[in-house]
């Protein structure tokens, strides 16, 4: 909310200057955003009086001006302004006065002596009106300072109200809230009744006294509303951020702005009958002021007549029923809707107004009727006219309660860390207009009736530390009973994880969790991804299922950046649905782990032959993830990999995650110049790690012997090695794969393997012939189940 | 016997002479070989008269160990010189830079993150974990914030399409409810439960994009729920985290009245820098406050017994400002000349 700093302080006038005063409002939860000056600092500006205005006799465009500044003589002064005329006052800036951006001096223009500078608005800082000399009040004293005549040593106070504080949405709010940090006096406007000079009424019905327990309604007649509406009036609306528009609205929302009632006038020659507060029937639609037609929800409270609907109640006028310049007769309303009635409509059809921002978030009850009268007084006053007598139509049993609330002082001593005593809790609460009671160990404390925040004991205890100050809490070092947190052998923790692929030259990077639909369907195969109801655009619609598509994206972006070795990776959650699916009913959410590797194998370096990264490499990198946990890899079909390059990744017999090098189609379709090999897999299944078994190391020798393996191109290393084990007796500690060979000397359908088999044995050292059976023990199991032959 | 003197200064000028061990032992071979001229004047000997025979044997010999050392002495600088030659022929340029691979980096949020769980972990908090599709329930209702509420209007919530009732979380402050229910029912029936002391950080979603907001970005939750847990416990915290974090004791840590639906008392938590580009100007960091009484019952605990503070800070935020990173979109485009920065 915007306000005037001076209309304030006509409420209340602490002794503090505007920077002390912002911040006791910022740090009592009215947190001040801005503070500006309503005028640009200049000086030696005066009321001038344009006595006579002459023709330039060298320039068609300009005028001599002959003004009266209070002075012994009047001045001549050159003026390009069109609207320059006898008689006008305007602001007249004398040699030696200073505006924003320039100093005004003594000038000789076209050969015309000048001594002083007429102004328009804008070039008083004031606005951008340029069209000509800012006119200024007829009864304006020559001579005056025109920042005195115009009130501009003003503040502008934006604050940021929270939820809760609707109480200070007004500047009357704000005046209670500031005399009772200050304990400055409170004056505020009296709301004098206005003694009805006709007796005409309408009749008013409240068909929802849930939605609306109370509704002052009065009807105004002979009315000009087309009058004026008095510079002091559209001085305050403006600085407080609202457009004058005509008389009848520049008071509503004046009285609204000063006390923090919304009020709405109709055109009473368009109303037929009584008044009825009531819910929208099926059906029913309303043109609004702001122009846009909405379909009203049975959930709406309206205002109408005995014809049709004039309004949405708490919320914004019809566009019928609405005055105009030429509107004599008027129906002023003040009423009070409930919170509940109007939380979240206005929202709901797309706008927001000041009455439905109050009403929704509380509007003091007791207030239709004070405010009533404040608004006749200011419309008879601007308008003329003559007013029919207020009709209340109430209904008690609707209206808010505001029932005591128990404050123990001990609780919130103990809430709070601080010591302060019973008295001066009490005090501080009666301060903001609070009733407290003594009743035992404990106070009852009865809310006002524009408090609708105060409802149970942590209400209170909010009040006491903000009226008490934040800064009084003491900062006490945190105290608790220890207990150590605990810490897996057997685990790695996702900092291990994320170190070990920044050491193996991987970047992490971040990407949104909503991606383009395109990137499902063509790197998932996902047809009915989970969409968002409200994107904020279409290539952030859907929650992605992989984190690949991202990381392809980046590398993308990043080659198009000149970077042409990319190696990333992400660790993040991926969503997809699934009719169990874990915390959230429908959907899977797991973590998953994915990187990307594409360019050089190595960064550009002498030495290094530049070769690309390979299948191989990232594999390696996977491997590492999880050693000393043993992978084994499946041959895979999936939509965004190479067909004869992908695989999924085996842990223990279950499927946790792929990898491949991506598809020459979408190498090609997302411009990637080069084939990534990418990863993805579980992260919870990278964590787990094994707490080490120790196994006792031999004193024996360890007798190594090769062996080179013939077999069918088709059969995989893997599929050969599990073989060679499974053929192995207990002194084999391992076998490993040292070459591979295709090319002369073999038949060109198959292959040639070649393995290091490693023996062992813990009690003694292994004799020549127990060593060549073993060998020979492979070897006969590889080829009785592979058809495999010892190359010779 | 001057004539001795003399041989054995000529066999150390010839050793000296010799600049390879093939000339050396050729030099050799003029004084000690078969014929050499030390070993013709001891074959001479027989011929001396029987007393001086002993005297001259002994200066010859004399004559002879002088020769030999002087001979090994040259070998082993022939020897030093010739190593010398070879490690010389195989010297590096050092100033070559070491190969194979490089470093990657962790992303500047990360980094930040990996920071800020090492202090909280240091007083004794766990780091806990909450979906991101989240339920209504858990994001709003539970937190305090009944539909309609004006609170509802500051998250402007991305909902899954179909479902009015499940959302993208829009903070991290549902894992509380998560955390609360699943804490009591572990410590259900043991009379006295443990305090929950936890942090939980991780992506947050909202309707806003512009230099400042991201649809997606970071927060960090933390919570501690106990019997006797105030907010001069909560000041205590996060001031010291804050000063740890931007190692920086003479940080200024301001709390000011502030409201959110999920605690009360509510305040927004400010700091001010003494120095740096920033000096002087109070900067929001956090939202925090003790926990409403509404949300301890609807995560099971009793807020006559238990009281406990919360706090939300923006991790993107502190990122920021740790880094001086002025736009917050870089954090989430993945370009390698921001993200290499922060290794």
């Amino acid at each position: 909310m915007q306000f005037s700093e001076k209309w304030l302080r006509t409420f209340v006038d602490p002794q503090l200057d505007s920077e002390a005063l912002g911040h006791a409002l910022t740090m009592a939860g009215l947190e001040v955003e801005e503070a500006r000056p309503a005028a640009p600092a200049f000086s030696g500006v005066v009321v001038g009086q344009i006595v006579r205005a002459d023709k330039h006799p060298g320039a068609d465009k300009l005028k001599v001006c002959t003004v009266d500044a209070g002075q012994d003589a009047l001045l001549q002064i050159v003026c390009g302004a069109p609207n320059a005329a006898t008689g006008m006052k305007v602001p007249l800036a004398l040699v030696g006065a200073s505006l924003p951006g320039f100093e005004i001096k003594a000038a000789r223009l076209r050969g015309v002596e000048s001594y002083g500078m007429l102004c328009s608005a804008r070039e008083l800082g004031l606005s951008d009106d340029h069209g000509g000399l800012l006119e200024l009040p007829a009864e304006a004293a020559v001579g005056s300072d025109v920042r005195d005549l115009l009130a501009l040593d003003d503040t502008l106070f934006t604050i940021k109200l929270t939820p809760n504080r609707a109480d200070c949405l007004s500047l009357a709010g704000v005046a209670r809230e500031v005399a009772a940090l200050t304990s400055a006096p409170l004056h505020l406007p009296v709301c004098e009744p206005v003694k009805p000079q006709i007796d005409d009424r309408r009749e008013i019905v409240l068909e929802a006294p849930h939605a609306c327990p109370r509704y002052c309604g009065r009807i105004l007649r002979k009315l000009n509303a087309a009058a004026t509406t008095p510079d002091w009036m559209r001085q305050r609306l403006e600085r407080s951020g609202i457009r004058s528009i005509s008389a009848l609205v520049d008071v509503t929302n004046y009285v609204m702005l000063e006390l923090g009632q919304p009020l709405h006038v109709f055109d009473d020659s368009k109303l037929v009958g009584a008044v009825r507060v009531r819910l929208a029937r099926a059906g029913e639609t309303l043109l609004l002021l702001n122009e846009q037609t909405v379909a009203a929800t049975a959930d709406t409270v309206l205002i109408a007549d005995d014809a049709r609907a004039l309004a949405l109640g708490g919320v914004m006028g019809g566009e019928d029923s609405s005055v105009t310049l030429a509107t004599t007769d008027v129906f002023l309303e003040s009423a009070f809707f409930a919170p509940a009635a109007i939380a979240g409509r206005a929202r709901a059809y797309g706008f927001a107004s000041d009455a439905s921002h109050r009403f929704e978030r509380g509007v003091d009850f007791a207030l239709p009727a004070q405010a009533i009268e404040r608004a006749t007084r200011l419309i008879l006053d601007i308008c003329g006219g003559v007013c029919g007598p207020v009709v209340e139509a109430v209904s008690n049993t609707n209206l808010p309660t505001r029932p005591p609330v128990a404050l123990r002082p001990a609780r919130a001593r103990r809430l709070l860390g601080i010591d302060l005593d019973d008295t001066a809790m009490a005090s501080l609460l009666a301060r903001v207009g609070l009733a407290v009671e003594r009743d035992g160990e404990s106070f009852r404390v009865t809310p006002p009736s524009f408090r609708f925040d105060i409802e149970i004991e942590e209400d209170l205890v909010e009040e006491i530390v903000r009226l008490h100050g934040y800064d009084e809490i003491p900062t006490l070092p945190p105290r608790g009973r220890l207990a150590m947190l605990a810490r897996s052998d057997a685990g790695r923790s996702v900092w291990d994880v994320r170190r070990m692929l920044v050491a193996r030259d991987y970047q992490e990077v971040i990407n949104y969790a909503f991606v383009d639909e395109a990137w499902e369907r063509d790197f998932c195969a996902a047809t009915d991804p989970i969409r968002l109801a409200n994107p904020i655009a279409s290539h952030m619609s859907v929650m992605r299922s992989s984190l690949i598509p991202g990381l392809v994206a980046s590398m993308a972006a990043n080659r198009k950046r000149q970077q042409s070795r990319v190696r990333l990776f992400e660790i993040g959650r991926c969503f997809e649905r699934k009719s169990d699916g874990g915390p959230v009913a429908g959907y899977h959410q797991p973590v998953r782990l994915a990187a990307l590797a594409s360019g050089a194998a190595l960064a550009e370096q002498w030495g290094a032959d530049g070769r690309g990264v390979d299948f191989f490499d990232v594999k390696a990198d996977l491997e590492a993830l999880f050693e000393p946990g043993q992978l084994s890899f499946e041959v895979l079909a999936h939509p965004a990999l190479h067909p004869g390059r992908a695989a999924a990744v085996i842990l223990h017999g279950r499927h946790i995650g792929i990898i491949g090098e991506l598809h020459p189609v979408w190498v090609q379709r997302y411009e990637l110049g080069v084939a990534p090999v990418v990863i993805e897999v579980e992260l919870e299944l990278v964590l787990q790690g094994a707490v080490p078994a120790y196994g006792e190391v031999s004193r024996y020798p360890i007798v190594a012997r090769d062996l080179a393996l013939i077999v069918e191109s088709s059969i995989s290393a893997a599929r050969l090695l599990d073989t060679l084990r499974k053929g192995a007796s207990g002194i084999v500690k391992s076998i490993a794969l040292f070459d591979v060979y295709h090319g002369k000397g073999i038949d060109p359908d198959k292959k040639s393997l070649a393995f290091r088999v490693l023996m062992q044995d813990t009690q003694r050292t292994l004799e020549d012939a127990e060593v060549d059976a073993a060998v020979a023990a492979i070897v006969s199991h590889a080829e009785a189940s592979l058809g495999a032959r010892l190359r010779g | 016997m001057e004539n001795l003197d003399q041989l054995v200064q000529d066999a150390v000028s010839a050793f000296a002479g010799a600049s390879d061990g093939a000339q050396l032992e050729q030099a050799k071979a003029g004084f000690l070989g078969k014929s050499g001229s030390l070993t013709e004047r001891l074959k001479g000997l027989g011929k001396l008269p029987a007393d001086e025979r002993k005297q001259v044997g002994a200066e010859i010999n004399r004559a002879k160990t002088a020769i030999e050392a002087a001979l090994d002495a040259r070998r082993e600088a022939l020897r030093e010189a010739h190593l010398f030659e070879q490690l010389a022929a195989e010297a590096l340029d050092v100033s070559l830079p070491g190969r194979g691979l490089h470093q990657g980096g962790l992303h500047p949020v990360s980094r930040t993150l990996e920071r800020i769980e090492t202090l909280f972990r240091s007083v004794g908090f766990i780091v806990a974990d909450g979906p991101e599709i989240e339920t209504d329930w858990h994001n709003f209702t539970a937190l305090n914030t009944p539909e309609n509420h004006p609170a509802r209007s500051m998250h402007d919530t991305f909902y899954i399409q179909g479902r009015d009732d499940v959302l993208l979380r829009t903070h991290t402050s549902p894992v509380q409810i998560r955390s609360m229910l699943a804490h009591v029912e572990r410590h259900v029936g043991d009379g006295a439960m443990p305090d929950i002391r936890l942090i939980a950080p991780g992506r947050v979603y909202r309707v806003d994009s512009d230099a400042t907001h991201s649809p997606m970005f970071h927060q960090i939750e933390g919570l501690w729920v106990g019997e006797d847990v105030s907010f001069a416990d909560l000041k205590g915290v996060i001031a010291d985290f804050l000063r740890k974090f931007f190692e920086s004791d003479d940080l200024q840590v301001r709390f000011r009245p502030s409201f959110f639906p999920f605690t009360e008392p509510s305040a927004e938590i400010d700091v001010a820098f003494m120095s740096g580009a920033l000096k002087g100007r109070w900067l929001e960091i956090a939202g925090c406050g003790l926990v409403h009484p509404n949300v301890m019952r609807f995560g099971g605990v009793d807020p006559e017994r238990y009281s406990g503070f919360a706090f939300g800070m923006g991790l993107d935020r502190l990122t920021m400002l740790r880094y001086g990173i002025n736009d917050l979109r870089l954090f989430f485009e993945g370009d390698l000349r921001f993200l290499s920065q922060f290794r």
